[in-house]
């Protein structure tokens, strides 16, 4: 499986995924100029984390417009696997691949913090290996993390089963305490109706090998994979509530 | 959402215009800078002061043949770039 990973000005994570998938994941991977006018027939795009184009403006918004956008627009209607992590989740907001936006944190503070996350839903290729209602260990660090979306756009989430991860605690309660963020409905991370755009603010690369606090993060990356190699089949067991 | 967009002079031929662009957080969209200013304000003394929203100011300079033409292009912009309309709403003002 071929993967891509797009590099905008200011991207700072990007070394982190690429090393993520090659050196852990064991699979190609290749880098995107965001001036490249073609994915190098990659079967799935991550945007990484970092500051494209400073944040200037809004995070994501002048990323959003960079010549391999119109590709991953394109790929992601065509049903292509694209997958934003931190800023790369901004940039999928600000292009519409996703619903809400991403504002500044509650508290004003940029938040670095070991957080826990509790899959909502892992009929996507993205949680496919993970049980329902596990708990993940990933780190977030961010200062504009809080998701919003309208009233409407919630409802919708939550009836499609689009809301795929909320910040919660050890002991997988979605509280108020356990939100790092402010981000509506404890919201960490969203799929498109067509479950093939995937949006986060933890950092699952930051999380690939036990020396690095946890390898939770390195699920998302072999369910990918698991997905491509096998598509059509998901465990639908569930962890017990409070796990 | 536009201020100032009535009595189109018409220009004798393009001229460079300039157009102050106002970017506000949609009121239901929480504003943690304004409250933590507001807050200040108070903290200085300044207890008469309510809510506070902070927002942005974008000054642009366009070449346009009219008043209207100026007027259509900033819009544009601001609903292309310069607003995200899920959390902002914009205004703008049109200066010779």
């Amino acid at each position: 499986m071929r993967w891509g990973v797009v590099v905008f000005p200011g991207s700072n994570d990007d070394q982190d995924t690429l090393w993520a998938i090659e050196q852990v994941l064991g699979e190609p991977v290749v880098r995107l100029w965001h001036k490249d006018a073609d994915l190098h027939g990659v079967d799935v795009v991550v945007l990484p984390g970092g500051f494209s184009y400073g944040d200037y403006l809004r995070c994501g918004a002048m990323a959003r417009f960079s010549p391999i956008m119109d590709k991953v627009i394109e790929f992601a209607g065509r049903g292509g696997l694209v997958w934003g992590i931190c800023n790369g989740f901004q940039v999928l907001c600000e292009a519409g691949l996703l619903p809400g936006a991403l504002v500044r944190n509650r508290d004003r503070r940029f938040v670095c913090a070991m957080s826990y996350v509790r899959v909502e839903d892992n009929d996507t290729p993205f949680t496919r290996l993970c049980r329902r209602g596990e708990v993940l260990r990933i780190p977030i660090k961010h200062g504009e993390g809080c998701y919003v979306a309208d009233a409407t756009t919630l409802e919708l989430l939550e009836r499609n089963r689009q809301v795929l991860l909320r910040y919660v605690d050890a002991n997988g309660r979605a509280t108020s305490e356990a939100n790092p963020n402010g981000s509506l409905d404890n919201i960490a991370g969203i799929v498109n109706e067509s479950r093939n755009v995937f949006g986060l603010m933890p950092h699952p690369e930051h999380a690939v090998e036990k020396w690095m606090g946890s390898d939770d993060g390195l699920k998302f990356f072999q369910s990918v994979l698991a997905a491509q190699r096998n598509p059509g089949t998901t465990d639908r067991t569930a962890v017990a509530p409070g796990h | 959402m536009r201020k100032s967009t009535a009595a189109f002079a018409v220009w004798p031929e393009e001229e460079s215009v300039r157009a102050r662009v106002f970017v506000m957080p949609k009121k239901e969209v929480l504003d943690p800078q304004g409250k933590a200013v507001a807050r200040s304000l108070q903290a200085l003394g300044f207890t008469e002061v309510g809510e506070v929203r902070v927002g942005k100011l974008i000054e642009l300079e366009l070449q346009a043949d009219d008043r209207r033409q100026a007027a259509e292009r900033t819009e544009a912009m601001c609903r292309k770039l310069l607003a995200n309309g899920v959390i902002e709403d914009f205004s703008f003002e049109i200066e010779e």
